[in-house]
Order: structure tokens, then sequence, then C-alpha cells
């Protein structure tokens, strides 16, 4: 049998090697990524940001907890759930500690979710650059839900919007005034906003700051069509576990309504072309590196660092190709 | 790009981790990728978390005295779902009459009180061989 019938065949040992190769970017794993890609588009991705230390790996733990025990269909067992959860490498040394496990250990055991821990190997947005193709896999192995949780994310790491259908932003008290949650950025990628940590003093307040933010927005992009999905402001704390039931209801509520509404095939046409501008971008860059060759561009960068010409000159030259 | 991913678990009951994490921050500084579980884990959370993460090294911490009877329960585990070339390490307080016959049921190396973190290092690195593809 392959490792791609391994797969479909539900064999977690092969689905977590496959993963290996695709991160490590080896021909093996681009190929099972192809001959993958019929069997996906049915999982439901969700994705989870916030800033470091609002609480993204306990609320995970907490709502797949709560999700393995309901049905995203009426009638339908569980929904079989895999999170990927992304965490910072080290910008010298490339290594990373991935922490993500420590707080999901009421996860282990059970055989309906798989958890793979993911460094962001220098990508900036949030994401690592496997991460969609990680998706592709796991819907492939009939993953119904695949939660996404990003590095702690500030105000513009927002990759994860493209790359799910439903995300969620998770703030804490006591992280910012009125004027934060008015900047552009994280908060307006929110399908569900999450205040957490609501046993702590402050929850209120922040939860007030947020609904007027995002009422101020709703009001500016009326556009007159079919009632728009209205963000909801949530107040969880998932230590103790208060809210979370709300909170899986609204994910669900939020499939259904993209359902409905066909922004789920709008959201997938996105998140097609997202992957494939940066997939592109990265083959283009190869080619380009390829075709000028690396020593011309070591060369064109002394002459950047010296100021002998400018960097927009230094483009040109480099799409010049060899012979300029 | 391959990277040596390495499960750094503690099994069993004992609270201190302080050890494992200055492993795992060394791990980490010399260029791999470290999955943290944390405290008590039973062996067969440390099999299964292997199994996901799909790792080339499991490094496990155990200061209970507990080390003759879990350690062997996790080899029988990573080896009943096909990992049987992941390399186990073991580091903590195990007396020198159980380090011949935890070795002989498979453990790559023990390391104990005092141990450099850059021979653990060194060890990981020449126990996964970077094209080894298990």
């Amino acid at each position: 049998m392959t490792i791609t019938e391994r797969i479909l065949e539900g064999d977690r040992l092969a689905l977590a090697r496959a993963l290996t190769q695709i991160e490590n970017q080896s021909p093996q794993g681009v190929d099972i990524l192809d001959e993958l890609y019929p069997h996906t588009g049915k999982a439901h991705i969700l994705g989870i940001t916030g800033p470091p230390g609002t609480g993204k790996s306990t609320l995970v733990n907490r709502l797949v907890l709560q999700l393995r025990q309901q049905s995203l269909d009426p009638g339908q067992p569980p929904p079989r759930i895999a999170v990927v959860a992304v965490d910072p490498s080290s910008p010298f040394s490339g290594g990373a500690i991935l922490g993500d496990r420590i707080r999901m250990r009421d996860l282990a055991g059970d055989r309906g979710v798989f958890i793979r821990s993911m460094a962001s190997r220098g990508a900036l947005g949030g994401l690592a650059r496997a991460t969609g193709a990680f998706t592709q896999v796991l819907d492939a192995a009939g993953f119904d839900l695949i939660l996404i949780e990003t590095v702690g994310a500030g105000q513009a790491e927002v990759d994860v919007a493209s790359a799910a259908h439903t995300t969620i932003v998770i703030d804490a008290p006591g992280l910012g005034d009125d004027v934060q949650a008015n900047k552009a950025g994280i908060l307006e990628i929110a399908d569900i906003l999450v205040v957490n940590k609501s046993d702590l003093p402050g929850a209120e307040r922040t939860l007030h700051t947020l609904e007027l933010a995002l009422h101020m927005a709703q009001v500016s992009f009326q556009d007159g069509g079919l009632a728009p999905w209205e963000t909801p402001v949530l107040a969880t704390s998932a230590l103790e576990g208060d809210g979370i039931g709300d909170l899986a209801a609204k994910v669900i509520a939020h499939r259904q309504y993209l359902i409905d509404s066909g922004e789920w095939k709008a959201r997938q046409h996105v998140r097609a072309q997202m992957e494939l501008r940066q997939e592109l971008l990265a083959a283009l860059w190869v080619d380009l590196l390829e075709r000028a060759g690396e020593d011309r561009f070591e060369l064109i960068v002394d002459e950047v660092a010296e100021r002998r010409i400018s960097p927009q000159q230094a483009i040109e030259r480099m799409l010049e190709g060899p012979q300029g | 790009m391959k990277k040596i991913r390495v499960l750094i678990a503690k099994p069993g009951l004992d609270g201190h981790d302080r050890g494992a994490m200055v492993v795992a921050r060394a791990l980490r500084d010399a260029g791999m990728e470290v999955i943290y579980t944390g405290l008590r884990q039973t062996p067969e959370m440390v099999a299964e978390s292997a199994l996901q993460e799909d790792v080339d090294a499991v490094g496990l911490s155990i200061l209970s005295g507990a080390h003759m009877a879990l350690v062997p329960r996790i080899l029988e585990l990573l080896r009943e779902q096909g990992q049987e070339g992941v390399a186990v390490l073991v580091g903590g307080i195990i007396p020198d009459d159980d380090v011949q016959p935890l070795k002989s049921l498979g453990v790559t190396a023990i390391f104990g009180p005092g141990t450099r973190t850059n021979e653990i290092v060194d060890v990981i690195q020449q126990a996964t061989s970077p094209n080894d593809d298990h």
C-alpha cells in the first residue's frame, strides 16, 4: 500500500510521517500532496489567534473537549478533530520549543483527536509555510474539523484568516485601551471574538470596549445584501470552563452560516488564491536565483549595501537576467 | 530542509521538570525542534505524542525511581506502533545497576546528574542521522 492509501485508510503513523515530508518540502511530500488534493475540501478549518498569554492553547483544549461531545450536523457522530499548533522558531538557532501539548493533556487518549506541533521556521504571518498543506493532508485523512492555533500574534499576523473558514480571535483583560481595539489588523479578521480569562478583573470592560469597536465596524460596512454575520463577542474562562458551550455553539453556527450564504465557497477561493500566490512566489524566487545566478545576486547585494545602487535599481538588474 | 524533532517528556509522578526544561532549551539552541509535553505523562501518552509528532528521538526525564517500569513499557509501545527507529534517551536519577538492563532493552543513552548539555546534543545528532527516514 502506498503512503497516500494508508493515510486515506486512517493510518496515523503514515499521516504523521507524511506531515514531516511535507514540512521538509521533500519530493515525496510534494507527491503526497498532489495525490491527496482530490480528497480535500470537506473539513471545516478553524483558526485561533491572539496575543501571547491570552490562553489560546488552554481554550483549544476546552473547545475540542466540548466539540467532541457534539455534532456539526444534526444526527451525525461527533467530529474527528485535528489540531495544528504553531509556535515560533528561534531566529538565531532555527530551533524551537513547542509547548502547546502541555495545555492539551486532557485530549490524550482520545483516538478521535490528532495534535501536531509545528515550528514557524521563519515565516512571519503567524503560521508556518506548510500550515496550509498540513490542513489539506488532515482534511484528506478524514478529520471533520481542523483547528489551527497560531503563534502568539500581535496586530499584523493575519494569515490565519485566509487559511481558515472561521477565525476566532482571543483577547484577555488588561492588554490595551480602546484605541488598540480600533486599530486595523487582528480584530478585523475575527468571525468570533473571545475575551478569555473572564474570571480576571477588567474582563467586563474589555468585553464592552470590543463590542463598541465592532459595532462601529459593522455600521460602516453595511452594504445591504443578505444579513451579514455579526461577529459575536463572548466571555470565556478556559481555566474554569466557563462560556465554552456558547463558543462551541457559535463555531457550529458560523459553519452553517458559511454554507447557507455561499461564503464557504468564496473562502475556499480566497484560500486557494493565497496558497497559490505563496507557492508561486517561492517558485519564482528559486527560478530567478537560478537564472540570474546566486553569485550575481550576492554582488548586487554588496552594491546596495555600499550605496552604489539603490534597491530599486538592484531589482531592475536582477530582473534583467544574467547578461546585464 | 530536515530538522531533528525531539519529544521531551516526564513520565511518572515526580514533579521536578527543571532538568527537562534545561535540556529542552539546549536542544533548541542546537537548532532542534523540541516538543515539550510537561509533567505526569503516562507511557501511553508519551508513545502517542511521539507518533503524532513523528519525532526522531524521545527524551525521558525520570527522578522518581520508576524507570524500570516506565521505560520498558514506552519502548514496547513505540515498537508496537512501528516506531522502533526512534532513539530513546533517559535522563535523571538512574542507578548504575539499571544502566545496562535499560541499554539492552534499546535505550540509546542514559544521562545522570552533571551531564553537559552539549554531550546530549552530540548523542542525539549522532543517533538521528539527517537522511534517516526511520
